[in-house]
Protein backbone atom coordinates (compact mmCIF):
# COMPACT_ATOMS: atom_id res chain seq x y z
CA UNK A 1 0.00 0.00 0.00
CA UNK A 2 1.76 3.22 -1.17
CA UNK A 3 0.59 6.10 1.54
CA UNK A 4 1.01 8.67 -2.05
CA UNK A 5 -1.81 6.61 -3.46
CA UNK A 6 -4.99 8.40 -4.71
CA UNK A 7 -7.99 7.29 -6.33
CA UNK A 8 -9.86 8.15 -9.47
CA UNK A 9 -11.70 11.55 -7.47
CA UNK A 10 -8.30 13.21 -7.85
CA UNK A 11 -8.59 13.37 -11.72
CA UNK A 12 -11.61 13.96 -11.72
CA UNK A 13 -11.36 17.14 -12.48
CA UNK A 14 -8.98 16.70 -15.30
CA UNK A 15 -10.64 13.95 -17.01
CA UNK A 16 -13.92 16.47 -17.09
CA UNK A 17 -11.78 19.21 -18.43
CA UNK A 18 -11.09 16.94 -21.25
CA UNK A 19 -14.23 15.25 -21.92
CA UNK A 20 -16.65 16.92 -20.42
CA UNK A 21 -18.45 14.50 -18.83
CA UNK A 22 -18.00 13.11 -15.37
CA UNK A 23 -16.22 10.50 -15.57
CA UNK A 24 -15.61 8.95 -12.07
CA UNK A 25 -19.33 7.38 -12.33
CA UNK A 26 -18.27 5.42 -15.84
CA UNK A 27 -17.51 2.06 -15.53
CA UNK A 28 -13.73 0.60 -16.74
CA UNK A 29 -13.49 -2.70 -17.39
CA UNK A 30 -9.60 -4.01 -17.29
CA UNK A 31 -8.13 -5.85 -20.32
CA UNK A 32 -5.45 -7.01 -17.80
CA UNK A 33 -7.74 -9.27 -15.63
CA UNK A 34 -11.23 -8.19 -16.95
CA UNK A 35 -12.19 -6.63 -13.45
CA UNK A 36 -14.52 -3.96 -13.83
CA UNK A 37 -14.76 -0.70 -11.68
CA UNK A 38 -16.18 2.86 -11.56
CA UNK A 39 -13.14 5.10 -12.61
CA UNK A 40 -13.70 7.20 -9.26
CA UNK A 41 -12.22 3.36 -7.60
CA UNK A 42 -9.24 2.99 -9.53
CA UNK A 43 -5.70 3.58 -8.22
CA UNK A 44 -4.24 6.70 -8.93
CA UNK A 45 -0.39 6.84 -8.92
CA UNK A 46 1.26 10.87 -9.80
CA UNK A 47 4.46 9.88 -11.56
CA UNK A 48 6.06 12.32 -14.59
CA UNK A 49 2.43 12.02 -15.66
CA UNK A 50 -1.17 10.43 -13.72
CA UNK A 51 -1.14 6.92 -14.44
CA UNK A 52 -4.37 5.36 -13.20
CA UNK A 53 -4.68 1.66 -12.70
CA UNK A 54 -6.59 -0.96 -11.97
CA UNK A 55 -7.09 -1.73 -8.82
CA UNK A 56 -7.03 -5.53 -8.83
CA UNK A 57 -3.80 -6.01 -10.71
CA UNK A 58 -2.65 -2.85 -10.88
CA UNK A 59 -2.22 -2.74 -14.48
CA UNK A 60 -2.26 0.90 -16.22
CA UNK A 61 -5.22 1.46 -17.19
CA UNK A 62 -5.40 5.19 -18.69
CA UNK A 63 -2.41 7.59 -18.43
CA UNK A 64 -2.74 11.04 -18.53
CA UNK A 65 0.30 13.92 -19.76
CA UNK A 66 -0.82 16.95 -19.37
CA UNK A 67 0.96 20.78 -20.52
CA UNK A 68 -0.33 23.97 -20.93
CA UNK A 69 -2.83 23.47 -23.68
CA UNK A 70 -2.76 19.93 -24.42
CA UNK A 71 -4.01 16.40 -22.59
CA UNK A 72 -2.16 13.58 -23.53
CA UNK A 73 -4.54 10.62 -22.49
CA UNK A 74 -3.97 7.11 -23.25
CA UNK A 75 -6.06 4.11 -22.22
CA UNK A 76 -3.67 1.28 -23.35
CA UNK A 77 -5.34 -1.20 -20.38
CA UNK A 78 -8.72 -0.29 -20.87
CA UNK A 79 -10.96 -2.44 -22.59
CA UNK A 80 -13.96 -0.37 -22.05
CA UNK A 81 -15.25 2.44 -20.73
CA UNK A 82 -19.25 2.13 -19.87
CA UNK A 83 -20.77 5.87 -19.76
CA UNK A 84 -24.41 6.48 -18.47
CA UNK A 85 -25.57 9.06 -21.15
CA UNK B 1 -1.43 33.65 -16.70
CA UNK B 2 -3.79 36.55 -15.28
CA UNK B 3 -4.59 35.94 -11.90
CA UNK B 4 -2.27 36.79 -9.40
CA UNK B 5 -2.87 35.16 -5.93
CA UNK B 6 -2.13 37.68 -4.06
CA UNK B 7 0.55 36.76 -0.92
CA UNK B 8 0.65 33.48 -2.44
CA UNK B 9 4.55 32.64 -2.41
CA UNK B 10 4.56 28.41 -2.86
CA UNK B 11 7.00 26.11 -1.73
CA UNK B 12 10.83 27.66 -1.53
CA UNK B 13 12.41 28.48 -5.05
CA UNK B 14 15.33 29.37 -5.38
CA UNK B 15 17.07 31.76 -7.90
CA UNK B 16 20.06 30.12 -8.80
CA UNK B 17 22.69 30.13 -11.07
CA UNK B 18 21.27 30.32 -14.19
CA UNK B 19 23.78 28.63 -15.33
CA UNK B 20 22.80 25.34 -13.62
CA UNK B 21 18.80 25.58 -14.07
CA UNK B 22 17.65 24.60 -17.11
CA UNK B 23 15.01 26.82 -18.84
CA UNK B 24 11.45 26.76 -16.99
CA UNK B 25 12.84 25.20 -13.78
CA UNK B 26 12.72 25.92 -10.18
CA UNK B 27 14.95 24.41 -7.72
CA UNK B 28 14.13 22.65 -4.70
CA UNK B 29 15.30 21.63 -1.52
CA UNK B 30 12.96 18.65 -0.50
CA UNK B 31 12.82 15.84 -2.90
CA UNK B 32 9.86 14.68 -3.86
CA UNK B 33 8.39 11.59 -4.43
CA UNK B 34 6.69 10.74 -7.83
CA UNK B 35 6.04 7.24 -9.23
CA UNK B 36 3.66 6.34 -11.79
CA UNK B 37 2.77 3.06 -10.02
CA UNK B 38 2.87 1.02 -6.62
CA UNK B 39 6.35 0.49 -5.04
CA UNK B 40 7.83 -2.59 -5.94
CA UNK B 41 9.25 -4.75 -3.00
CA UNK B 42 11.69 -6.98 -4.47
CA UNK B 43 13.41 -9.06 -2.04
CA UNK B 44 17.05 -8.50 -2.69
CA UNK B 45 17.71 -12.65 -3.13
CA UNK B 46 15.30 -12.23 -5.65
CA UNK B 47 16.69 -9.08 -7.45
CA UNK B 48 19.04 -9.28 -10.14
CA UNK B 49 20.20 -7.13 -12.90
CA UNK B 50 20.32 -7.99 -16.51
CA UNK B 51 21.43 -6.94 -20.10
CA UNK B 52 19.82 -8.16 -22.51
CA UNK B 53 18.24 -7.56 -26.63
CA UNK B 54 21.07 -7.61 -28.88
CA UNK B 55 24.46 -8.79 -27.58
CA UNK B 56 26.56 -11.48 -27.84
CA UNK B 57 25.82 -12.43 -24.90
CA UNK B 58 23.34 -11.79 -22.01
CA UNK B 59 24.56 -10.74 -18.35
CA UNK B 60 23.29 -11.02 -15.06
CA UNK B 61 24.24 -10.55 -12.23
CA UNK B 62 22.67 -11.06 -8.40
CA UNK B 63 22.65 -8.42 -5.72
CA UNK B 64 26.04 -10.16 -4.36
CA UNK B 65 27.29 -9.93 -7.97
CA UNK B 66 26.26 -6.71 -9.09
CA UNK B 67 27.36 -4.43 -4.93
CA UNK B 68 30.95 -6.27 -5.93
CA UNK B 69 31.28 -4.46 -9.33
CA UNK B 70 33.41 -1.51 -8.84
CA UNK B 71 31.02 1.38 -8.14
CA UNK B 72 31.62 5.16 -7.76
CA UNK B 73 30.75 8.22 -6.20
CA UNK B 74 28.45 10.70 -8.18
CA UNK B 75 27.32 14.13 -7.41
CA UNK B 76 24.73 15.34 -10.00
CA UNK B 77 22.04 18.18 -10.82
CA UNK B 78 18.45 16.45 -11.59
CA UNK B 79 15.88 17.93 -13.26
CA UNK B 80 12.77 16.55 -13.27
CA UNK B 81 9.69 17.45 -16.09
CA UNK B 82 7.39 18.76 -13.61
CA UNK B 83 9.96 21.39 -13.06
CA UNK B 84 11.85 21.08 -9.90
CA UNK B 85 15.29 20.56 -9.98
CA UNK B 86 17.57 19.48 -7.23
CA UNK B 87 21.39 20.53 -7.46
CA UNK B 88 24.28 18.22 -5.49
CA UNK B 89 22.76 15.24 -5.55
CA UNK B 90 24.82 12.35 -3.88
CA UNK B 91 24.73 9.20 -5.50
CA UNK B 92 26.29 5.79 -5.39
CA UNK B 93 26.34 3.46 -7.83
CA UNK B 94 28.01 1.39 -11.00
CA UNK B 95 28.67 3.09 -14.25
CA UNK B 96 26.92 1.80 -17.11
CA UNK B 97 30.39 1.53 -18.95
CA UNK B 98 31.21 -0.96 -16.48
CA UNK B 99 28.18 -3.36 -17.37
CA UNK B 100 28.40 -3.27 -20.69
CA UNK B 101 32.15 -3.43 -20.67
CA UNK B 102 33.31 -6.49 -23.18
CA UNK B 103 29.54 -6.38 -23.95
CA UNK B 104 29.31 -6.83 -28.17
CA UNK B 105 26.34 -4.62 -29.76
CA UNK B 106 25.43 -3.47 -32.97
CA UNK B 107 22.25 -2.25 -31.20
CA UNK B 108 21.46 2.21 -30.77
CA UNK B 109 18.99 2.05 -28.26
CA UNK B 110 18.50 0.85 -24.73
CA UNK B 111 15.11 0.44 -23.19
CA UNK B 112 15.71 0.15 -19.28
CA UNK B 113 12.90 -1.90 -17.85
CA UNK B 114 11.70 -1.97 -13.98
CA UNK B 115 9.48 -4.25 -11.79
CA UNK B 116 6.10 -2.87 -12.58
CA UNK B 117 6.48 -2.51 -16.11
CA UNK B 118 7.50 0.80 -16.25
CA UNK B 119 9.68 1.25 -19.44
CA UNK B 120 12.05 4.25 -21.02
CA UNK B 121 14.28 4.54 -23.98
CA UNK B 122 17.34 6.31 -24.67
CA UNK B 123 19.89 6.37 -27.53
CA UNK B 124 23.10 4.07 -26.85
CA UNK B 125 24.93 6.72 -26.87
CA UNK B 126 23.32 8.65 -23.92
CA UNK B 127 24.48 5.81 -21.16
CA UNK B 128 28.01 5.31 -22.16
CA UNK B 129 30.88 7.60 -22.25
CA UNK B 130 30.37 8.12 -18.47
CA UNK B 131 27.20 9.44 -18.65
CA UNK B 132 24.51 6.85 -16.40
CA UNK B 133 24.73 4.49 -13.92
CA UNK B 134 23.03 1.94 -11.74
CA UNK B 135 22.95 3.57 -8.46
CA UNK B 136 21.86 2.20 -4.89
CA UNK B 137 23.00 4.65 -2.61
CA UNK B 138 22.04 8.36 -2.00
CA UNK B 139 23.31 10.83 -0.10
CA UNK B 140 25.47 8.58 1.89
CA UNK B 141 22.44 5.14 2.32
CA UNK B 142 21.29 3.03 1.01
CA UNK B 143 18.48 4.25 -1.90
CA UNK B 144 15.27 4.07 -0.42
CA UNK B 145 12.22 2.15 -2.03
CA UNK B 146 9.84 5.19 -2.69
CA UNK B 147 13.21 6.77 -4.53
CA UNK B 148 13.48 3.62 -6.47
CA UNK B 149 15.85 1.78 -3.91
CA UNK B 150 17.07 -0.84 -3.95
CA UNK B 151 18.36 0.15 -7.38
CA UNK B 152 17.42 2.76 -9.96
CA UNK B 153 19.24 4.72 -13.06
CA UNK B 154 20.94 7.48 -13.29
CA UNK B 155 21.30 9.77 -16.19
CA UNK B 156 21.43 13.23 -15.19
CA UNK B 157 21.79 14.75 -18.60
CA UNK B 158 17.70 14.32 -19.27
CA UNK B 159 14.63 14.90 -17.63
CA UNK B 160 14.28 12.51 -14.57
CA UNK B 161 11.81 10.47 -15.88
CA UNK B 162 14.80 8.62 -17.96
CA UNK B 163 15.90 7.54 -14.93
CA UNK B 164 13.79 4.71 -14.59
CA UNK B 165 13.14 3.54 -10.70
CA UNK B 166 13.63 -0.01 -9.53
CA UNK B 167 15.38 -0.48 -12.59
CA UNK B 168 15.96 -4.18 -13.91
CA UNK B 169 17.92 -4.12 -16.75
CA UNK B 170 19.00 -2.92 -19.89
CA UNK B 171 17.45 -4.24 -23.10
CA UNK B 172 19.59 -3.17 -25.93
CA UNK B 173 17.84 -2.71 -29.83
CA UNK B 174 18.71 -1.56 -33.14
CA UNK B 175 14.91 0.27 -33.41
CA UNK B 176 13.91 2.99 -31.15
CA UNK B 177 11.00 1.57 -28.88
CA UNK B 178 9.53 4.70 -26.96
CA UNK B 179 8.42 3.75 -23.38
CA UNK B 180 5.66 4.10 -20.61
CA UNK B 181 5.36 8.09 -20.75
CA UNK B 182 6.83 8.80 -24.22
CA UNK B 183 4.04 6.35 -25.88
CA UNK B 184 2.26 9.36 -23.82
CA UNK B 185 2.91 12.54 -25.00
CA UNK B 186 6.38 13.20 -23.01
CA UNK B 187 9.23 13.69 -25.62
CA UNK B 188 11.30 11.23 -26.95
CA UNK B 189 14.18 12.48 -25.84
CA UNK B 190 14.40 14.62 -22.61
CA UNK B 191 17.10 16.93 -22.98
CA UNK B 192 16.20 19.64 -20.75
CA UNK B 193 18.57 22.19 -21.54
CA UNK B 194 16.13 22.45 -24.79
CA UNK B 195 12.58 22.13 -22.77
CA UNK B 196 12.49 19.13 -24.31
CA UNK B 197 9.21 18.32 -22.25
CA UNK B 198 6.66 16.68 -24.40
CA UNK B 199 5.56 15.57 -27.96
CA UNK B 200 6.37 18.83 -30.78
CA UNK B 201 8.54 20.58 -28.21
CA UNK C 1 -30.62 12.83 -13.64
CA UNK C 2 -29.53 15.57 -11.13
CA UNK C 3 -25.69 15.48 -12.52
CA UNK C 4 -26.25 16.81 -16.49
CA UNK C 5 -27.58 20.02 -15.70
CA UNK C 6 -23.83 20.57 -14.25
CA UNK C 7 -21.54 19.13 -16.36
CA UNK C 8 -19.56 20.91 -19.39
CA UNK C 9 -16.25 21.82 -19.43
CA UNK C 10 -14.89 22.81 -16.44
CA UNK C 11 -13.42 26.33 -15.99
CA UNK C 12 -11.78 28.30 -13.26
CA UNK C 13 -13.37 31.07 -11.95
CA UNK C 14 -12.56 33.40 -9.56
CA UNK C 15 -14.01 32.88 -5.96
CA UNK C 16 -13.96 35.64 -3.17
CA UNK C 17 -13.38 35.66 0.39
CA UNK C 18 -15.90 36.02 2.67
CA UNK C 19 -15.25 35.03 6.01
CA UNK C 20 -12.33 32.47 7.67
CA UNK C 21 -13.66 30.59 10.69
CA UNK C 22 -11.22 28.74 12.60
CA UNK C 23 -12.95 25.20 13.50
CA UNK C 24 -9.79 23.88 15.47
CA UNK C 25 -6.33 25.18 16.08
CA UNK C 26 -5.18 24.10 12.78
CA UNK C 27 -8.49 23.83 10.90
CA UNK C 28 -10.10 26.51 8.95
CA UNK C 29 -13.61 26.55 7.18
CA UNK C 30 -12.91 29.10 4.50
CA UNK C 31 -16.83 30.95 3.11
CA UNK C 32 -17.16 31.69 -0.45
CA UNK C 33 -19.26 33.98 -2.86
CA UNK C 34 -18.51 32.19 -6.35
CA UNK C 35 -20.53 34.12 -8.48
CA UNK C 36 -21.47 31.67 -11.77
CA UNK C 37 -21.76 28.69 -8.95
CA UNK C 38 -24.46 26.05 -10.40
CA UNK C 39 -24.83 23.94 -7.06
CA UNK C 40 -23.36 20.90 -6.16
CA UNK C 41 -24.13 17.35 -4.66
CA UNK C 42 -22.76 16.45 -0.89
CA UNK C 43 -18.93 15.20 -1.40
CA UNK C 44 -18.22 16.92 -4.65
CA UNK C 45 -14.94 18.76 -4.57
CA UNK C 46 -13.36 22.24 -6.13
CA UNK C 47 -9.61 21.99 -7.41
CA UNK C 48 -8.01 25.37 -5.87
CA UNK C 49 -5.13 26.70 -8.27
CA UNK C 50 -2.76 29.69 -6.59
CA UNK C 51 -0.29 31.46 -8.87
CA UNK C 52 2.78 33.25 -7.45
CA UNK C 53 3.84 36.49 -9.22
CA UNK C 54 6.47 35.02 -11.10
CA UNK C 55 3.83 32.60 -12.79
CA UNK C 56 4.23 29.69 -10.57
CA UNK C 57 1.57 27.57 -9.76
CA UNK C 58 0.06 24.53 -7.23
CA UNK C 59 -3.17 23.07 -7.35
CA UNK C 60 -5.08 21.22 -5.09
CA UNK C 61 -7.92 19.52 -4.50
CA UNK C 62 -10.48 20.59 -1.57
CA UNK C 63 -13.92 18.59 -0.25
CA UNK C 64 -17.12 20.97 -0.53
CA UNK C 65 -18.25 21.21 3.23
CA UNK C 66 -21.26 22.77 2.82
CA UNK C 67 -24.56 21.53 1.63
CA UNK C 68 -25.94 22.13 -1.64
CA UNK C 69 -28.63 24.27 -0.44
CA UNK C 70 -26.17 27.01 1.10
CA UNK C 71 -25.60 29.97 -1.42
CA UNK C 72 -21.72 31.00 -0.55
CA UNK C 73 -19.76 27.46 -0.65
CA UNK C 74 -17.31 26.44 2.07
CA UNK C 75 -14.07 24.54 1.92
CA UNK C 76 -12.47 23.18 5.71
CA UNK C 77 -8.96 22.66 5.32
CA UNK C 78 -6.32 21.69 7.43
CA UNK C 79 -3.41 23.76 7.74
CA UNK C 80 0.12 21.37 7.07
CA UNK C 81 3.53 21.84 8.77
CA UNK C 82 5.27 21.12 5.24
CA UNK C 83 2.31 22.41 3.17
CA UNK C 84 2.53 24.39 -0.01
CA UNK C 85 -1.54 25.67 -0.53
CA UNK C 86 -3.15 25.05 2.74
CA UNK C 87 -0.78 27.02 4.93
CA UNK C 88 -1.80 29.90 2.44
CA UNK C 89 -5.55 29.04 2.66
CA UNK C 90 -5.64 29.13 6.44
CA UNK C 91 -3.04 31.54 7.29
CA UNK C 92 -2.51 34.13 4.59
CA UNK C 93 -6.37 34.67 2.86
CA UNK C 94 -8.43 37.57 4.54
CA UNK C 95 -11.95 38.49 3.46
CA UNK C 96 -11.63 40.42 0.20
CA UNK C 97 -9.01 38.08 -1.33
CA UNK C 98 -9.94 35.99 -4.42
CA UNK C 99 -8.98 32.57 -5.09
CA UNK C 100 -9.38 30.56 -8.71
CA UNK C 101 -11.25 27.92 -8.28
CA UNK C 102 -13.36 25.01 -10.40
CA UNK C 103 -15.80 22.75 -9.64
CA UNK C 104 -17.90 21.08 -8.22
CA UNK C 105 -16.19 17.80 -9.45
CA UNK C 106 -16.79 14.27 -8.32
CA UNK C 107 -20.17 11.73 -9.27
CA UNK C 108 -18.52 8.96 -7.60
CA UNK C 109 -18.30 10.42 -3.78
CA UNK C 110 -21.28 11.97 -3.41
CA UNK C 111 -24.61 10.98 -1.59
CA UNK C 112 -28.43 12.52 -1.71
CA UNK C 113 -30.75 11.89 0.71
CA UNK C 114 -32.49 10.36 -1.94
CA UNK C 115 -29.78 7.75 -2.07
CA UNK C 116 -31.06 6.40 0.90
CA UNK C 117 -28.95 4.14 3.42
CA UNK C 118 -28.32 2.52 6.05
CA UNK C 119 -25.16 4.67 5.74
CA UNK C 120 -22.22 4.14 7.40
CA UNK C 121 -19.53 7.32 7.14
CA UNK C 122 -16.11 6.88 8.70
CA UNK C 123 -13.75 9.87 8.33
CA UNK C 124 -10.35 10.00 9.80
CA UNK C 125 -8.99 13.44 10.50
CA UNK C 126 -9.85 16.04 7.82
CA UNK C 127 -11.44 13.04 5.96
CA UNK C 128 -14.61 14.41 7.89
CA UNK C 129 -15.11 17.01 5.11
CA UNK C 130 -17.13 15.48 2.40
CA UNK C 131 -18.79 13.42 5.16
CA UNK C 132 -20.45 16.78 6.71
CA UNK C 133 -21.48 18.00 3.47
CA UNK C 134 -23.96 14.69 3.54
CA UNK C 135 -25.06 15.08 6.95
CA UNK C 136 -25.68 18.44 6.69
CA UNK C 137 -27.78 17.68 3.28
CA UNK C 138 -29.30 14.77 5.41
CA UNK C 139 -30.42 17.22 8.45
CA UNK C 140 -31.41 20.29 5.46
CA UNK C 141 -33.81 17.78 3.88
CA UNK C 142 -35.27 16.28 7.17
CA UNK C 143 -33.96 12.75 6.50
CA UNK C 144 -34.26 9.94 8.73
CA UNK C 145 -32.09 7.46 7.31
CA UNK C 146 -29.90 5.12 9.27
CA UNK C 147 -26.79 6.74 9.65
CA UNK C 148 -23.74 6.43 11.55
CA UNK C 149 -20.47 8.06 11.57
CA UNK C 150 -17.23 6.99 12.45
CA UNK C 151 -14.54 9.96 12.94
CA UNK C 152 -11.63 9.37 14.21
CA UNK C 153 -9.26 11.77 15.37
CA UNK C 154 -5.76 12.69 17.72
CA UNK C 155 -7.85 14.42 20.16
CA UNK C 156 -11.09 15.85 21.61
CA UNK C 157 -9.46 19.51 20.57
CA UNK C 158 -8.99 18.13 17.36
CA UNK C 159 -12.08 16.93 17.01
CA UNK C 160 -13.74 18.90 13.54
CA UNK C 161 -17.28 20.18 13.92
CA UNK C 162 -17.57 18.41 17.08
CA UNK C 163 -20.40 20.96 18.59
CA UNK C 164 -22.70 20.77 15.57
CA UNK C 165 -22.08 16.93 15.17
CA UNK C 166 -23.04 16.37 18.89
CA UNK C 167 -26.73 19.09 17.73
CA UNK C 168 -27.30 16.75 14.92
CA UNK C 169 -27.22 13.79 16.56
CA UNK C 170 -30.60 12.11 16.90
CA UNK C 171 -33.23 11.52 13.84
CA UNK C 172 -31.17 8.60 13.53
CA UNK C 173 -27.85 9.84 12.89
CA UNK C 174 -25.49 8.22 15.44
CA UNK C 175 -21.92 9.61 15.89
CA UNK C 176 -18.78 7.83 17.61
CA UNK C 177 -15.66 9.23 18.16
CA UNK C 178 -12.52 7.52 18.35
CA UNK C 179 -9.53 9.71 19.92
CA UNK C 180 -6.32 7.89 18.56
CA UNK C 181 -3.42 10.22 20.67
CA UNK C 182 -4.84 12.11 23.49
CA UNK C 183 -8.27 11.76 25.84
CA UNK C 184 -9.69 13.96 28.10
CA UNK C 185 -10.42 12.88 31.45
CA UNK C 186 -13.23 10.47 32.35
CA UNK C 187 -13.28 9.62 28.64
CA UNK C 188 -14.95 6.13 28.08
CA UNK C 189 -14.77 6.49 23.68
CA UNK C 190 -12.74 4.42 22.31
CA UNK C 191 -9.40 5.27 22.06
CA UNK C 192 -7.37 3.46 19.22
CA UNK C 193 -7.46 3.75 15.55
CA UNK C 194 -10.16 2.21 13.66
CA UNK C 195 -10.09 -1.40 12.97
CA UNK C 196 -12.44 -4.46 12.47
CA UNK C 197 -13.73 -4.98 15.88
CA UNK C 198 -14.86 -1.32 16.36
CA UNK C 199 -16.29 -1.03 12.82
CA UNK C 200 -18.24 -4.34 13.52
CA UNK C 201 -19.66 -2.88 17.19
CA UNK C 202 -20.87 0.61 14.57
CA UNK C 203 -21.75 -0.48 11.46
CA UNK C 204 -24.84 -1.59 10.30
CA UNK C 205 -24.46 -5.48 9.60
CA UNK C 206 -23.50 -6.94 5.80
CA UNK C 207 -26.80 -7.90 5.55
CA UNK C 208 -28.51 -4.40 5.85
CA UNK C 209 -25.95 -2.88 2.91
CA UNK C 210 -25.23 0.27 3.96
CA UNK C 211 -23.79 2.12 2.09
CA UNK C 212 -20.56 3.17 2.93
CA UNK C 213 -18.30 6.06 2.57
CA UNK C 214 -14.28 6.00 3.67
CA UNK C 215 -12.59 9.52 3.58
CA UNK C 216 -9.20 10.60 5.26
CA UNK C 217 -5.45 9.96 4.64
CA UNK C 218 -4.50 7.01 2.10
CA UNK C 219 -3.29 4.89 4.68
CA UNK C 220 -6.57 5.26 6.97
CA UNK C 221 -9.06 4.09 3.82
CA UNK C 222 -7.08 1.20 2.85
CA UNK C 223 -6.99 0.11 6.66
CA UNK C 224 -11.04 1.03 6.95
CA UNK C 225 -11.44 -0.57 3.59
CA UNK C 226 -9.85 -3.41 3.77
CA UNK C 227 -11.75 -4.41 7.54
CA UNK C 228 -14.92 -3.58 6.19
CA UNK C 229 -14.27 -5.92 2.79
CA UNK C 230 -13.07 -8.85 5.74
CA UNK C 231 -16.32 -7.89 7.70
CA UNK C 232 -18.13 -9.36 4.59
CA UNK C 233 -19.40 -5.67 3.37
CA UNK C 234 -19.28 -5.82 -0.57
CA UNK C 235 -16.26 -4.16 -1.86
CA UNK C 236 -18.92 -1.96 -4.45
CA UNK C 237 -20.73 -0.67 -1.47
CA UNK C 238 -17.78 0.74 -0.06
CA UNK C 239 -16.47 4.14 -1.56
CA UNK C 240 -13.48 5.55 -0.85
CA UNK C 241 -12.20 9.22 -1.53
CA UNK C 242 -8.16 9.21 -0.41
CA UNK C 243 -6.07 12.00 0.31
CA UNK C 244 -2.69 11.19 0.01
CA UNK C 245 -0.36 10.32 2.94
CA UNK C 246 -1.32 13.41 4.72
CA UNK C 247 -4.69 13.95 4.18
CA UNK C 248 -6.29 17.25 3.71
Amino acid sequence: MDARMLDGNAVAGLLQEVFAVEITTAVGTCAGCGASEPVGAVHVFEGAGVALRCSHCDSALVKIVKDGSRVWVGFPGLRTLEVAV
Amino acid sequence: MSFVSRGFRGRRRDEADSARVPPGQYVTHDFPVLSAGPTPHTPLDRWDFSIAGEVDEPRRWTWEEFRALPSEEVTADIHCVTKWSKLNTAWEGVSIDTLLDGVDTSAEYVVQFSDGGYTTNLPLEDVTGGKAWIVFGYDGEPLEPEHGGPARMLVPHLYFWKSAKWVRGLRLQSQDEPGFWEVNGYHNYGDPWQEQRYWGD
Amino acid sequence: MAGAALLGRLTWQLASVVDVVPETSRVKTIVFDVPEWPGHRAGQHVDVRLTAEDGYQAQRSYSIASPPNRARIELTVEMLEDGEVSPYLTEELRPGDQVELRGPIGGYFVWEPSSGGPLLLVGGGSGIVPLMAMIRARAGAGSTVDTRLLFSSRGWDDVIYRDELAGLEGNGLRVVHTLTRSQPPGWTGYARRVDGAMLAEVAPPPADRPRAYVCGPTPFVEAVAEALVQLGHDPPSIRTERFGPTGG
